[in-house]
C-alpha cells in the first residue's frame, strides 16, 4: 500500500521544517474555515494555489484527490441553491434558485478546495513519520503520538495479512454478492484479521519491553529550522494578517 | 462518514473539537502503557477493514465498523478513531483538520455508547452475543449519521435536504454493519474470547 504519494520530491516545501508547516497549516485552515465573507477564502485559495506551484507535485494523483473531494461539494450544489429560501432568486423551469444559496455553495466550495490544496502542499509533502515526530514537538500527548506511530507502522503489515486471508478465500471460489453468506465471509475475514493484529500487538509489546519501552520512544533525529523556514513562516503569517485586514 | 472542510459553522466546529478533546483525554487515561500496542494495531486493522468495499445490491459501501471499535475498545475508541481520521485527512484528504473534532466525536461517541449499552449481551451466550453485535453495529452507524445530521442542521437550516439524504443512505449501511459486527463478535467469541474483554 502506497500512502505517501506526495511525500517524494525535493521542492522547497518537501524540505521545509514540518513543525513550521504544521503551524502554518493549522492557522490557515482555522482562519479559512471560519471566514464568512466570500473574499477571504478566495485569498486563501490563491495562497494555496501559489504553494502548489512551489510544491511541484505529480499532476495525476493531485487531480484525482481534488475530484474525490469535490464529490461531496456536488451534493451541496444540488441541494443548497434549491432549498435555500431567500430573495432574490432566479426561476429555472419549475425550480427557484436562490442567489444567497448560490453564494453559500460557492463559499463552501472555495473554502474546501483551498484547505485541501493546503493539506496536500503543506502536510502531504512530509512523511507521516516526520509529521508524527513534529506533533511531539508541538506538545501533542506522547501516548497519542505513540499510538499514531505504531498504528501507521502496522497498517502495511495488517494489510498484507488481509491480502493473504483474501487470497485464501478467493482460491476457495468465493464471489461477493448481496447475501448473508457474503457478509458472514467478510465478517470472518475481519475477525481473522483482528485476531492476527491482537496477537501481533502482544508480540510487539514484548519486543518493546525487551528494548526498554516505558511509554514513549526516544528520538534520535532532530529538526533544524533553517533561515528559509523562518522567512516562509513570516511571509505566510503576514499574508494571513493581510487577508484579514483587506476585506 | 466525514464532513469536508469549509462546510460547518465555527460554533459547530468548536463544539465538536471540545467534545472530542474530552473524549480523547478520557480514552487516553484508560489506556495503560501495556495497552498501547493493542490499541494501535487494532486501529490499523480497523483502518484496513474500512478500505474493504462490501456489495449492497448494485452498489457497494465501505465498512465503518465504529460499533465494533467501540465494543472492543470502549473509551479507547476515541484515540483509535482519531488516529484513523488524521491519517485519512493526511493521505486521502477525506475530512480535515478543522472538522477533525466533529468527525471524531460523531464516530467515536456512538462506539462508546454501544459498548456500554450492549457489553452485557456480548458477554452472554452465542445467540445473545450475535444479537448484541448486530444491535451495536447498526445503532452505532445510525447514531453517527444522526450526530452528523445535527452538525449540518446546526450550521444551516437549509441543509435539511442533505441531512435527510445522508440519514436515508446510512440505513442500509447500518443493517449491513450490524450483520457483519454480529458475525465478527460470534467469531471472536469462538476463537479468541479474551479479545472481547
Amino acid at each position: 500500500m502506497h500512502l505517501e504519494e506526495f511525500a517524494e520530491g525535493s521542492s522547497f516545501l518537501h524540505k521545509a521544517d514540518p513543525r513550521v508547516k504544521i503551524i502554518i497549516f493549522s492557522l490557515f485552515s482555522i482562519l479559512c474555515a471560519t471566514a464568512t465573507d466570500l473574499k477571504i477564502p478566495l485569498y486563501y485559495l490563491i495562497y494555496s494555489v501559489f504553494l502548489l506551484f512551489i510544491a511541484d507535485l505529480k499532476i495525476k494523483p493531485f487531480l484525482s484527490r481534488i475530484f474525490v473531494a469535490n464529490f461531496f461539494i456536488l451534493f451541496i450544489w444540488i441541494f443548497i441553491p434549491l432549498s435555500y429560501h431567500s430573495n432574490p432568486y432566479t426561476t429555472v423551469g419549475m425550480f427557484k434558485i436562490s442567489h444567497e444559496g448560490l453564494r453559500y455553495a460557492l463559499l463552501i466550495t472555495v473554502k474546501c478546495n483551498a484547505i485541501i490544496i493546503a493539506t496536500i502542499t503543506l502536510l502531504s509533502t512530509s512523511s507521516v513519520f516526520s509529521l508524527a515526530h513534529a506533533m511531539l514537538h508541538l506538545k501533542v500527548p506522547q501516548k497519542l503520538v505513540t499510538i499514531f506511530f505504531l498504528f501507521y507502522r502496522y497498517i502495511t503489515v495488517i494489510h498484507e495479512e488481509y491480502l493473504k486471508i483474501r487470497q485464501a478465500v478467493m482460491v476457495r471460489g468465493f464471489t461477493p454478492r448481496t447475501d448473508i453468506h457474503t457478509y458472514k465471509t467478510y465478517a470472518y475475514m475481519i475477525g481473522g484479521m483482528l485476531i492476527k493484529s491482537y496477537e501481533r500487538a502482544e508480540e510487539i509489546y514484548r519486543a518493546m519491553l525487551c528494548r526498554g519501552f516505558h511509554g514513549f520512544f526516544p528520538l534520535f533525529e532532530h529538526f533544524h529550522t533553517r533561515k528559509n523556514d523562518i522567512i516562509f513562516g513570516i511571509i505566510s503569517l503576514s499574508s494571513f494578517i493581510l487577508f484579514w485586514t483587506i476585506k | 462518514m466525514h464532513i469536508s472542510e469549509g462546510v460547518l459553522s465555527t460554533s459547530v466546529l468548536f463544539t465538536g473539537a471540545i467534545l472530542s478533546i474530552a473524549g480523547l483525554a478520557l480514552g487516553l487515561r484508560r489506556i495503560r502503557n501495556a495497552d498501547i500496542p493493542k490499541v494501535a494495531v487494532l486501529s490499523s486493522a480497523f483502518f484496513v477493514a474500512s478500505l474493504i468495499h462490501i456489495p449492497i445490491g448494485p452498489s457497494s459501501a465501505h465498512l465503518v465498523l465504529n460499533g465494533l471499535v467501540g465494543v472492543l475498545l470502549g473509551w479507547a475508541a476515541f484515540p483509535s478513531i482519531f488516529v484513523g481520521l488524521i491519517l485519512q485527512a493526511l493521505v486521502f484528504q477525506f475530512g480535515g483538520l478543522t472538522t477533525l473534532g466533529v468527525n471524531t466525536f460523531a464516530m467515536a461517541m456512538p462506539g462508546v455508547v454501544v459498548y456500554f449499552a450492549f457489553k452485557k449481551f456480548i458477554k452472554k451466550g452465542r445467540n445473545t452475543a450475535f444479537i448484541g453485535g448486530v444491535l451495536a453495529g447498526a445503532s452505532a452507524i445510525i447514531l453517527s449519521a444522526v450526530l452528523i445530521s445535527i452538525a449540518l442542521l446546526e450550521t444551516e437550516k437549509s441543509f435539511i435536504g442533505i441531512a435527510g439524504t445522508f440519514l436515508a443512505v446510512h440505513l442500509p449501511i447500518a443493517l449491513i454493519e450490524g450483520i457483519i459486527t454480529g458475525f465478527v463478535v460470534v467469531y471472536l467469541k469462538k476463537v479468541k474470547p479474551e479479545a472481547l474483554g
